[in-house]
């Protein structure tokens, strides 16, 4: 795992570093002096040999130190932190609900079998999940925020909004409606996954010998569905976790960028329009290091689980 | 095609009969295949829908990028990812090892950052968003390909190809690749849908090939211009539907692909 992130850091590294045009050009103002431009480029440490200059910037990286914003003139690591407990909170938020609503729908389709309310079901969440969320979220946008003036449009807090504490400001009424609507945004692009997981292993696990040792002991079919079937049914649906975490790291920076969520997907869009070199490096790296380590934890989760698969199996 | 139906096409010129028998024709077309009914019904409500003359016109052109995107780049996903797959698969040791632990490294990295990174610095083309998606989604395709190649490795006719002298490039080309090429076709068919969702959120962020219109730039075009708070809907909800419908297609084609592939499937 840490394997891993130091080789995305690395391409990261070079990725930067060998692309055409000087990475100060936003920052070096072309009124300067060619003496000013030089003196300019030795801070930065532009001049070093490769080598030297990827053992720097490990080392930094490894202390959580990232550089200074070109655009914000801020140190990159504060601007980091600062988004991140907003983009935890909505994907995390996101991919529990999304699963919670998902599971629940596809073992209830798995029962409508061959009905009309199954084609309809599957038919939408097929849809929906086939939609570019950021389409969905400007529908929801439109129809919520402007034409209702149900949700507030954008951000995280109304303007003016002072807390005492982090915690404070994550359970007001205020954050939780700007919240909402990015929110439901990712929900439904993620839902899809759970729901038809759900729906094929139920209708596997239908076919088994003890469900009809079940309905042959008389047990009301609700009983059968939810104490027999559903709880054999939902293991592999919580290895697809892992998954759906993945997925929604796609999503969530589009999401973000079209509720305006300060988030890390939306301060990493912000800072490649700038050509803000530290801040597009130091927030991809953090969002690489959320996406590895997430993984890392629904194994873990899913070896808790399951106990008959150990990690070293897999 | 048969002559007859070409005959049937209306024609400028024709008599009315012609034309009665066109439209007669067309009618039975439509009713005996219901997704021709359906295309030519949607068809009519997106002109409907999106009269005003611009948003018709940027919508039909929006969808050269789209499918341009989604199959040059499900090719390369699909191409890339056997060629990976059965290379691993055959040899197996240190190549296998490195090629998987190559896997292993595309997996981790956060997919639309890396494109958008990527795009943004290489400069906004269509060619490298496909080059970005080719570099990050061979993956799966070659995980899958690697695992059926390593039970096809021990098969008999394999291992007669070997004994009569076939070299490894022959036996990889000629006698492995055949076997392997559904489930790539399969992946690939996956990977359609996934890179026209990838070309239009990148178009949307602002990352897009200026030069092309696609469905991404006009939602993009869209949002910036405060479409959403003056309710013009027949501006944004076309594209997005538009692009619904697309990877949708893209999902029952390797659906119903599947089935063909793993009939045990088809009883669901």
């Amino acid at each position: 795992m840490l394997l891993v992130l130091w080789v995305v850091a690395t391409l990261l590294f070079l990725i930067f570093r060998l692309m055409p045009g000087n990475p100060l050009a936003a920052y070096i103002d072309p009124n300067f002096t060619a003496d000013q431009q030089q003196a300019l480029i030795h801070e930065f440490g532009l001049d070093l040999p490769l080598w030297q200059q990827y053992l720097i910037f490990l080392r930094a990286s490894a202390a959580g130190s990232m550089g200074q914003s070109f655009f914000y003139h801020a140190p990159v690591a504060q601007l980091v932190w600062e988004a991140l407990p907003n983009t935890l909170i909505l994907v995390l938020g996101a991919v529990i609900i999304a699963f919670l609503i998902g599971a629940p729908a596809g073992a209830f389709l798995a029962w409508k079998r061959g009905t009309a309310v199954e084609t309809a079901g599957i038919s939408l969440a097929l849809a929906v999940r086939a939609a570019p969320e950021f389409w969905v979220g400007m529908i929801l946008l439109a129809v919520f925020s402007f034409s209702l003036r149900w949700f507030p449009t954008s951000g995280t807090a109304s303007p003016g909004a002072q807390y005492a504490s982090l915690w404070r400001q994550l359970t007001s009424p205020d954050f939780l409606r700007h919240l909402a609507l990015p929110l439901l945004t990712l929900v439904l692009y993620l839902q899809g996954l759970p729901l038809l997981l759900m729906r094929s292993n139920m209708l596997d696990v239908m076919e088994e010998e003890f469900i009809v040792m079940a309905r042959m002991k008389g047990l009301p079919e609700g009983r059968i569905l939810l104490r027999h079937a559903a709880r054999n049914a939902l293991l592999p649906v919580v290895t697809a976790f892992a998954l759906v975490v993945g997925y929604s790291l796609q999503g969530y920076v589009v999401v973000e960028n079209v509720f305006s969520w300060p988030g890390l997907g939306r301060l990493l869009v912000k800072a490649v329009a700038a050509k803000d070199y530290p801040l597009a490096q130091g927030a991809f790296l953090l969002i690489a290091a959320l996406a590895i380590f997430m993984n890392l934890a629904a194994d873990l989760f899913y070896t808790w689980l399951d106990p008959r698969v150990s990690y070293a199996k897999r | 095609m048969r002559s007859g139906s070409v005959d049937a096409l209306p024609r400028p010129g024709q008599t009315w009969a012609g034309w009665r028998r066109a439209a007669g024709t067309l009618w039975g077309v439509l009713q005996h295949d219901r997704f021709a009914f359906a295309g030519i019904c949607i068809y009519a409500l997106f002109v409907l829908i999106a009269l005003s003359g611009d948003i018709f016109a940027q919508l039909v052109y929006g969808a050269r990028p789209a499918l341009t995107v989604g199959f040059v780049a499900a090719f390369f996903v699909a191409l890339i990812g056997t060629s990976v797959g059965i290379i691993a698969g055959y040899y197996g040791g240190w190549l296998d090892a490195v090629l998987m632990r190559l896997a292993d490294v595309a997996f981790g990295i956060p997919y639309l950052p890396f494109v958008i990174v990527l795009v943004a610095f290489l400069g906004p083309s269509l060619w490298n968003i496909v080059l970005t998606m080719a570099l990050l989604l061979w993956k799966d395709t070659a995980r899958v390909v690697r695992a059926q190649v390593l039970t096809l490795r021990e098969r008999g006719f394999v291992e007669a190809a070997r004994v009569l002298g076939s070299s490894p490039r022959r036996l990889m080309l000629v006698h492995l690749a055949p076997n392997v090429l559904p489930i790539a076709l399969l992946y690939g068919s996956l990977a359609v849908g996934w890179a026209i969702l990838t070309e239009a959120s990148v178009s949307f962020l602002g990352f897009g090939d200026p030069a092309r219109i696609s469905w991404g730039y006009m939602l993009q075009d869209a949002y910036i211009s405060q479409a959403l708070s003056g309710g013009a809907y027949n501006w944004f909800i076309p594209p997005g539907v538009c692009i619904m419908l697309v990877v949708m297609a893209g999902y029952f084609i390797s659906r119903g692909y599947e089935e063909l592939l793993f009939p045990r499937l088809r009883r669901r």
